[in-house]
């Protein structure tokens, strides 16, 4: 290079630094340490990038300009769900997580980042208690992940192939799964009834060549299975492994699914203090009783209490590290990597500011305002409730006159984005704590306006 | 005494904070509440009754879930106690845990993702509505196709392992578009490649290879030809491997997986020492994957959230997982993933907080600047090593002589024999000094292992601060042996006695069951259930 080239970010471009520095290892230039880089392999130009902005300001500016391009949900009325949900975040979550310390931290010891293995032993004994669970692990990606690993893990275990899928689950959820235990198991859809699973169907599908019984509650719209235990009962009684998806958001009113049988519980913890972040800020949990058997199937790390030198101090380590790909590689679970840690903590935080108190008061308002949400849109006429099953945050909505995609463009133009077209004639709607009773009354008085057949009409006539 | 202060010592005397703080669960003071919940309105109330006694038996919750009750100041307190108790990049010299390319993730990147235009934004919203999220996702593909010479990018995989597994889905996909999906089922992987490789491949249905080094530590080429057959999917390997040797055979592997059909993966998770130097498909490459918390600056967040760019050769464009951003005319359309795609592998569009990051920190360097990173990543590296090697025990196995990209493996093997005290151990200790310090992957193939890697960031000064520590452990090792021995002593907590972790009847993997199993208390869900 010619000119000597600074960055803020790299600070032995310093020219003399840059010159010691090549002194002392005896090298005339940095292109020397390239010497096993084959010539025809070397790029002999510059890479074809934009132009740099390596002042702040610029790149801010640069930035920003381009996000301007986006009109988040709090400048609407978002009644959209379907895996990423619009839950308030507190602010000393967002405090905790945005500390440098956190932020920054990666793979350290149990000495130098304890802290890092206490928020997530903590992490992990929350959820244990809103799950009723005495092993959750470090999370996993997300829910999708969790759930794969969980029927993965009932694969290794019973040595069987078939998966009987009883609940309605979100299409890109059982794409992930399909494609990830494709090498060794198949999934095989049980069609369910009015929204929940049907106990005949089920029963008449299942044999000892079943790994695993797979539970959505709620489902992807949002219902609550009810016969939990009977499902369980079944599944055990062939040997069949029970796994539940899941978003913990009401435990604390709802019975978790280990007092109903479940082995393996698994879910996703955005909806437990992170922001939607287009879909991207998603983490996964495992959760299974304290059985060596399901423990040793688990591919996370599962971060654990030990004693120290000094009485009364709390220490922590690797549970059972020798099952991981880190420690066997290919003889490991599955693999370990890097996946979602900082949402772990970031649930921790959540959880202990809510609460037994706040997670019941959350879980009854949800519970409450999902049966208005439901009770008032079925009240507009044209349109009817998918089922008659509790449902907890989201539920389905069919038209009878209307395309769901139309209502969806329409609404739209009022700022309203009216749920997720899940059917050509119905819309998954999902309500939240963010979500008032004005919300709910403004989102049912413009459908009323949609449905009724001469506004319809107009409608249709202006917008064709 | 009087003025002036005295010089510093060298290293630096150093203590990490040690608050000491008790578990989460016993803070809980009854009837402390950290946050309050809005009530549910009267006008709903009214219409739906009391919905919780409504509930079917099977769904009440019997007793509630045991979580603590604290006040928001004491839950904040608690938890900014125990990140002190962590040592992130921001206030170390973090050159110690190599492989983990710890960068300095720009704050001001942090900064432009925490805007509601990103933080509020739903990914079924209107396509008009996101423009700016998929422009940017967009634009950071065009940038890694530039950077990697492949033909598409995505993102959507939610990690490196993640993006790993997303490689070896792909290629099983191609196989068996093919019709060769049953015939090719074995994948070859170096030992110094990153254990993923070997662990994705096996869970995706194949037996797995491991090709070890040649004397030299170099991969070995001829052991890799004898391995290679109609039967090989793939070879997926790292490089520069783990021990920051570069394959110069590299194209020669990937030319002779290709003439028995075999594609080639390349696992780029760090390419911190070769931006703008050489590209994936320039080597023949078919899919690669870049980690964007590593090469590309985001922050590890001690241990995620994490994201993958897979790159991929036209070949296999069809293959990447949905949904894919599309530019149509001036503005941005999403498409659900082909008939040939491996379909979904994460929800929504991929780690957009990473996304943003990643284009933020390239857009701040630019060509030159991204060369430059690696150049200087392989200077200081190169320096370490000289600087490394020049304390009396330890040594950098393989290449005697030859120079190393971003990292090296080095080992202590001489200062174990000489004074029995092992590599686990002096990293123990440099925790004393405020530093990281990682062994290896497994198996330990070097002994007594420990490497590093500076990155571009650390200055010379802060790695000279880094092999002083190193120097002083090695003298107390011959000098002073029960201060390593007794490690740490300026730490968070004292020996740690990890003996009950991997025992069924003793392990505590959650509050509840340390309870359970040392106190014989019964969970309350138990009782009522």
């Amino acid at each position: 290079m010619s000119h000597a080239f600074t960055h803020p970010y790299i600070p032995n471009t310093a020219p003399a630094t840059k010159a010691e520095m090549l002194a002392a290892v005896g090298a005339s230039s940095v292109d020397e340490f390239y010497a096993d880089v084959p010539d025809e392999l070397r790029l002999h130009r510059a890479l074809d990038l934009p132009a740099p902005l390596p002042a702040e300001q610029d790149l801010a500016r640069h930035v920003r300009g381009i996000l301007a391009g986006n009109r988040p949900t709090d400048e609407v009325l978002s009644f959209l769900g379907a895996g990423t949900y619009n839950h308030y975040v507190p602010a000393v979550v967002d405090e905790v997580i945005r500390r440098s310390e956190f932020l920054t931290a990666y793979a350290g010891e149990p000495y130098e980042d304890h802290g890092r293995f206490h928020a997530l032993f903590e992490y992990q004994s929350l959820m244990g208690e809103l799950l009723a669970m005495d092993v959750v692990n470090v999370p996993t990606y997300d829910g999708f992940q969790a759930a794969a690993t969980g029927i993965a893990m009932a694969g290794r275990m019973t040595g069987r192939a078939r998966v009987l899928q009883v609940s309605d689950v979100l299409p890109e959820k059982q794409s992930k799964v399909r494609d990830f235990v494709r090498a060794r198991m198949s999934v095989e859809v049980v069609p369910g009834q009015r929204g929940l699973a049907d106990l005949d169907a089920l029963t008449a599908a299942l044999g000892d060549d079943v790994a695993a019984v797979w539970v959505e509650t709620p489902s992807a719209t949002g219902a609550l299975e009810t016969r939990l235990r009977e499902i369980a009962d079944a599944a055990h009684a062939v040997g069949a492994v029970v796994v539940v998806g899941t978003d913990p958001i009401g435990y604390g009113v709802l019975a978790p699914p280990a007092l109903a049988g479940a082995d393996i519980v698994t879910g996703d913890i955005q909806s437990l203090g992170l922001h939607q972040w287009f879909g991207g800020a998603h983490a996964g949990f495992i959760a299974v009783h304290d059985d060596p058997r399901f423990i040793m199937e688990l591919p996370s790390r599962l971060f654990g209490l030990a004693t120290t030198d000094v009485p009364g101090e709390y220490g922590f380590g690797d549970v059972a590290y020798e099952r991981t790909s880190f420690a066997l590689r290919e003889k490991g679970k599955e693999w370990v990597g890097t996946a979602s840690a900082l949402w772990g903590i970031a649930a921790g935080v959540y959880l202990a500011l809510m609460g037994p108190v706040g997670m019941a008061e959350l879980g009854e308002l949800l519970l409450a305002r999902t049966r208005y949400a439901q009770k008032t849109l079925a009240d507009v006429p044209g349109v009817s409730l998918g089922d008659d099953a509790v449902h907890l945050r989201e539920f389905t909505i069919t038209f009878a006159d209307l395309t769901a995609a139309w209502v969806v463009e329409t609404l739209r133009a009022d700022g309203i984005e009216p749920g997720v077209v899940v059917g050509t004639r119905t819309l998954l709607v999902c309500v939240t704590e963010m979500t008032s009773k004005s919300d709910i009354d403004r989102l049912a008085a413009s459908l009323t306006r949609l449905t009724s057949p001469a506004s319809a009409a107009a409608l249709k006539e202006q917008h064709a | 005494m009087s003025l002036p202060v005295a010089p510093k010592p060298s290293p630096r005397r150093f203590h990490q904070a040690q608050w000491d703080e008790p578990i989460v669960f016993e803070l809980h003071r009854s009837g402390e509440r950290g946050i309050a919940v809005p009530p549910v309105e009267p006008g709903v109330r009214e219409a739906v009754g009391d919905v919780v006694a409504a509930l079917p038996a099977a769904l009440r919750r019997p007793a509630p879930p045991q979580l603590p009750e604290i006040g928001q100041m004491r839950v904040l307190k608690h938890y900014l106690r125990l990140s002190q108790e962590t040592l992130g990049s921001d206030v170390n010299v973090d050159i110690g845990q190599g492989t983990c390319t710890i960068k300095y993730s720009p704050k001001v990147n942090d900064q432009l993702i925490e805007v509601p235009q990103l933080r509020e934004l739903h990914p079924h919203q209107s396509e008009a509505s996101v423009q700016g999220a998929l422009e940017i996702t967009w634009r950071l593909e065009q940038l890694m196709a530039e950077i990697s010479g492949m033909h598409a990018v995505t993102f959507q995989s939610p990690g490196g392992s993640a993006g790993i597994w997303t490689n070896i889905a792909m290629i099983r996909a191609y196989h068996a578009s093919r019709g060769e999906g049953e015939q090719r089922d074995e994948v070859i992987t170096t030992i110094f490649s990153h254990p993923s490789n070997a662990a994705a491949a096996k869970e995706a249905g194949y037996k797995v290879i491991t090709i070890y080094p040649d004397a030299d530590g170099y991969p070995d080429l001829a052991a890799m030809k004898a391995a290679l057959s109609d039967r090989t999917a793939a070879i997926m390997v790292t490089n520069p491997e783990d021990t920051g040797i570069y394959n110069p055979a590299i194209k020669e592997w990937v030319d002779a997986a290709h003439a028995v059909g075999a594609l080639a993966s390349y696992d780029q998770a760090n390419a911190s020492g070769i931006l703008g130097i050489t590209r994936a498909r320039d080597a023949g490459f078919d899919v690669c994957q870049f980690n964007l918390h590593k090469t590309f600056s985001a922050p590890h967040g001690c241990g995620g959230p994490a994201a993958a760019a897979n790159a991929v050769s036209e070949a296999l464009a069809p293959f990447l997982p949905g949904p894919r951003i599309v530019r149509a005319g001036d503005g941005y359309t999403v498409h659900g993933p082909g008939p040939s795609s491996i379909g979904h592998v994460a929800p929504g569009f991929g780690v957009v907080l990473h996304v943003v990051r990643a284009y933020a920190w390239i857009m701040a360097l630019g060509a030159e600047g991204l060369r430059t990173a690696s150049e200087i990543a392989v200077l200081n590296n190169n320096y370490l090593l000289h600087e490394v090697t020049r304390i009396p025990g330890a040594s950098a196995p393989y290449a005697t002589g030859r120079r190393r990209i971003e990292q090296v493996r080095y080992s202590w093997q001489e200062l174990f024999e000489e004074t029995g005290i092992t590599s686990e151990e002096i990293g123990v200790r440099m925790s004393d000094f405020g530093f990281h310090y990682w062994t290896s992957h497994h198996p330990y193939v070097v002994p007594q292992p420990f490497t590093l890697e500076p990155t571009e960031c650390y200055s010379k000064a802060e790695i000279d601060e880094y092999v002083a520590a190193l120097a002083e452990v090695a003298r107390e090792c011959r000098e002073e042996p029960d201060v390593v021995r007794t490690a740490p002593h300026n730490q968070t907590v004292h020996h740690t006695h990890h003996d009950d972790l991997d025992d069924p009847a003793r392990w505590a993997i959650t509050w509840r069951a340390y309870r359970r199993k040392y106190f014989g208390e019964t969970p309350v869900d138990d009782v009522a259930a």
